[in-house]
């Protein structure tokens, strides 16, 4: 008979991986269902990568009060996960009376929020926190942050992997069924549901949906009807890191409250190269990560406004993100975070329109699943829980002395084999054989940075793709770019 | 998981040899890249009596991007014979062998400091060595898909051409079954004839500008040949597909170069080469202080090839994207002799005269010259132009024209330029004059 875990959790982003991390505390079976090839694919891994403060929020909701805790907390966070988080503040810079409005208005939002140091600042003072940010005044939060938002949903996957939770990857959920049957050995009548996938069928207590983008279609499927994802695409752009230092703190406009985002605003990241967007612009597909023309000249037209040190050749690279909204095109705004359980699906959790602050909020979002499980059961701890996790070794950033000692012990470490972001080849080897053992182009580029420098893996992706085939005896036909049929190559040019 | 951080040695209990400094290796001259022009510059250092020469080369092999060229017609100009890319890389590697000239392979230059440092990177640890003089020769990269910002998905399927060629080339691996190429830069164009050779459907070349920027030999012999149309003034609006590349759509443009809108037309295909032109790899240049000209993307230098920072010198597609690899090789020997003299005499004289151009053309080399020696100076014309003349000037002075039946972006020009002509130390002005 299959197993019948305890908790499946939908979803391998940053939500799910936090509440996968999160059970892993306790006594209990966990997998982890995840569509795609790897851990944050989509929404998860493509957004701003900034640890809200909270004032954005409306007082009273879930997302105000999750993500001001999410903030606060994220110290040890980071600490324990061992990742890379800076807390630099932000700005949100206005030019004229309407933005004064809109600032002010931010400010006291904050404050019955609870953010700490809110400050409204003048042009003198936005010179001297960020001598290159444009602006007439600002709203100043010092507790904004920044993080890698790849390597944290990576470390959180990676210590709930360690403390016991399964990953399935290419495990795609496409029906669920609920038995409800009295299990042997049990006094009460215990839920359970039957979670159909692309390979095979599970058996859960608790299915927790975490589904981002597809938790409508999820929480369908577990019976609740009454929720859409409305797919609001935003598009960016990363900028040489040549221009990282004059940088030095996330820089927003004021939010137009109708608009499906926060604005498009630049953002240094903890790799030292900026990020410019997001655009906000609804679509009908989940899937169609596109950039367009018409925003990317929108992107540096309003990114130059506030960074005039912008320039379009300094663009290395663009990407998009996809929101999960529950609020549509014609109303705009934000709705509040869903977390439910209802009592006629006893068991299954639905979590719906986790967008942002949903990545500052992870951890008390998975604390508060946990919370609603504990009600019904009683979770008891695992003795040997261990919330630390150590990130694989980042060769540039050492000292010379430390370079020198790690080569000395690892010759692999040596030889750089991406040469504009400095990484070594016994990174590359560590990423390729990284606890969840994901093996594609991409799962390597977001562990390692390789590829992600301004050559854009024209020195480096050969030699990549030939460990990949080499370490996971692949193919060149089954090498695989970042998702399923991102085939790379045909085979071989000539059979020997 | 392989447990990273515990291999990190401890500092050696007994307080030995770990912890000493480490030593700083000296050398008259440090090449940095073991390319056409690092070869060339060390063998006619070495035939010009310096023996202390290292070569630092990141790869297994030297050669450079002459390893992945495997067509022919390389050698025309310098030995007067079509050899194939790896060919004529043999011929400096031989020689330079046979001069016991020493050569690190497998060995990455983190950081090149003013003060003429090197640090290098390999399997054996980190080395710091100091030289008299640094000769820049790092080659150049490709620009990309981004650089150019295509709109679309990022799928997989869209490969720089030198990406595309070093797959097919050097790693056996076929990237594509229909393919259409984006810029009529020569790789792209090799890389058209190649496809087709191994059995790929090459559907079209398509070139934003009204004019050709790949050389006529390899527009004849790599499109004409093999009926591959090329496009002039198209360019690509949109790449297509979920995963791997479906398609792409593809527009006129204006005089601006704009896409004009109703002109767009798809293309179905699994693959896109990228070929829109090549970048100077000056990253260790700038650590190194030397001032890099907008235009060339290169390090400003003299006629002797120095840089501003006095001892650095630069040649080769580090200086400047060169359309032929023989002038890659003659402009390194002719680096050689200066760092040479630069050896014997331990400085260059000041140069003074600086070198300005019309709009007309896109950049020269030298940017500056001292006017007491002779030199070769390099420039590009911006748009095709049948007869013209190139003129020097020297306030209303022309001291030297030179009459050319055609000019295109593709081709260098090289204009002589004789101490003997010049009028005064007043700058120079190149100017382009249709006939």
């Amino acid at each position: 008979m299959t197993q019948i875990y305890d908790c499946i959790v939908i979803g391998g982003g940053v939500i799910g991986s936090a509440v996968a991390r999160e059970l892993s505390r306790y006594e209990l079976t966990i997998a982890v269902l995840e569509k795609e090839l790897d851990v944050c694919t989509e929404t998860s891994g493509r957004n701003s990568a900034v640890l809200h403060a909270g004032f954005n929020n409306k007082p009273g909701s879930l997302m105000a009060k999750l993500c001001v805790e999410g903030n606060t907390g994220f110290d040890r966070t980071a600490h324990e996960l061992d990742i890379p988080f800076k807390r630099t503040g932000k700005l949100v810079v206005g030019f004229d009376n309407e933005d004064l409005a809109g600032i002010t208005f931010l400010k006291d939002q904050g404050d019955q929020n609870g953010c700490p140091g809110l400050e409204l600042v003048d042009r003198d003072r936005i010179k001297s926190l960020a001598p290159n940010i444009e602006g007439n005044f600002a709203l100043y939060s010092p507790m904004t942050g920044i993080l890698n938002t790849f390597l944290y949903t990576i470390a959180l996957a990676e210590n709930a992997h360690q403390n016991g939770a399964a990953y399935f990857f290419d495990h795609e959920v496409t029906d669920i069924f609920r038995s409800g049957r009295n299990l042997s050995g049990r006094s009460e009548p215990e839920p359970e549901y039957e979670i159909q996938t692309n390979h095979g069928r599970f058996r859960t207590r608790w299915v927790i949906n975490c589904a981002g983008l597809y938790s409508d279609k999820i929480a369908r499927m577990l019976g609740n009807q009454d929720y859409t994802i409305y797919p609001c695409r935003g598009e960016y752009f990363i900028l040489d890191r040549k221009l990282g230092p004059y940088l030095t703190m996330p820089a927003y406009p004021v939010p137009n409250a109708k608009a499906g985002g926060l604005g498009i605003h630049l953002t240094p990241t903890v790799d030292g190269t900026i990020l410019i967007g997001p655009s906000a612009e609804y679509i009908d597909e989940k899937d169609d990560y596109a950039s367009t023309q018409e925003v990317s000249n929108l992107l540096i037209k309003d990114g130059a406004r506030i960074f005039p040190r912008l320039q379009a050749n300094s663009i290395i690279r663009s990407y998009t993100g996809i929101r999960p909204k529950l609020t549509g095109k014609n109303s705009g705004g934000y709705a509040d975070f869903v977390i439910e359980e209802r009592d006629i699906f006893p068991g299954a959790i639905n979590l719906i329109g986790i967008e942002s602050p949903g990545l500052t909020s992870s951890i008390p979002i998975a604390r508060l699943v946990i919370n609603m499980i504990g009600q019904k059961e009683n979770l008891r701890e695992k003795p040997d829980f261990d919330p630390h996790r150590h990130s694989l070794l980042c060769f540039r950033d050492q000292s010379r002395d430390v370079q020198r000692s790690l080569i000395q012990a690892d010759p692999d470490y040596g030889e750089i084999i991406c040469r504009c972001e400095t990484v070594t080849r016994a990174e590359i080897l560590a990423a390729i054989h990284n606890p969840l053992g994901v093996a594609t182009l991409a799962g390597i580029k977001v562990r390692t940075r390789a590829m992600m420098g301004r050559c854009q893996g024209g020195y480096c992706q050969t030699r990549i793709t030939e460990l990949l085939m080499q370490e996971k005896n692949l193919k060149p036909q089954e090498v695989l770019y970042a998702r399923k049929s991102s085939n790379m190559f045909f085979g071989r040019v000539r059979e020997i | 998981m392989k447990e990273i951080k515990s291999q990190i040695p401890s500092m050696n209990p007994m307080g030995s040899t770990m912890q000493t400094l480490p030593e700083t290796i000296l050398h008259d001259v440090i090449i940095i890249g073991g390319g056409p022009a690092g070869l060339a510059a060390a063998i006619e250092l070495k035939r010009l009596g310096v023996s202390d020469i290292l070569i630092l080369e990141r790869e297994k092999e030297p050669g450079g991007i002459l390893r992945q060229c495997i067509h022919d017609g390389f050698g025309l100009f310098r030995f007067k014979e079509s050899l194939s890319g790896p060919e004529y890389a043999a011929r400096f590697i031989e020689q330079s062998k046979a001069q016991e000239i020493e050569c690190l392979t497998n060995t990455s230059v983190l950081e090149i400091t003013p003060q003429k440092e090197v640090i290098t990177a390999s399997g054996n640890g980190l080395t710091t060595y100091r030289a008299k003089a640094v000769i820049l020769a790092m080659g150049c990269r490709e620009r990309t898909r981004e650089a150019i910002l295509i709109p679309g998905s990022r799928v997989a399927g869209v490969y720089t051409a030198g990406v595309a060629q070093s797959y097919m080339n050097l790693k056996n691996i076929m990237i594509g079954r229909t393919a259409v190429i984006l810029g009529s830069g020569d790789i792209g164009l090799i890389m058209a004839r190649r496809l087709t050779l191994e059995g790929a459907q090459v559907k079209a070349v398509f070139e934003i500008q009204p004019h050709a920027n790949g050389l006529p030999r390899n527009i004849e012999q790599c499109l004409n040949d093999f009926h591959i149309p090329l496009f002039l003034s198209h360019t690509i609006t949109n790449i297509k597909g979920h995963n791997r590349l479906e398609g792409v759509t593809v527009s006129q443009v204006d005089g601006n170069l704009r896409p004009v809108s109703g002109t767009e037309k798809d293309y179905a295909c699994d693959t896109l080469i990228i070929s829109v032109g090549l970048i100077p790899e000056n990253e260790l240049s700038e650590m190194a202080g030397t001032a890099i000209d907008p235009r060339t993307h290169g390090s400003i230098v003299d006629e002797f090839y120095q840089t501003s920072v006095k001892g650095i010198f630069a040649a080769g597609n580090v200086l400047q994207v060169h359309d032929l690899v023989d002038f890659v090789s003659l402009e390194a020997e002719r680096l050689a002799a200066s760092v040479s003299l630069y050896l014997e005499k331990t400085s260059l004289p000041e140069a003074g005269i600086s070198i300005e151009s019309d709009l007309n053309i896109a950049f020269t080399v030298p940017q500056h010259i001292t006017g007491r020696s002779d030199c070769i100076l390099s420039l590009r014309v911006r748009e095709p132009v049948k007869k013209c003349k190139i003129i020097l000037l020297q306030g209303d002075t022309v001291i030297r024209e030179a009459r050319l039946p055609k000019a295109i972006p593709a081709e260098m020009i090289q204009i002589p330029v004789c101490a003997a002509d010049l009028v005064s130390l007043e700058k120079i002005k190149v100017v382009l004059e249709h006939e």
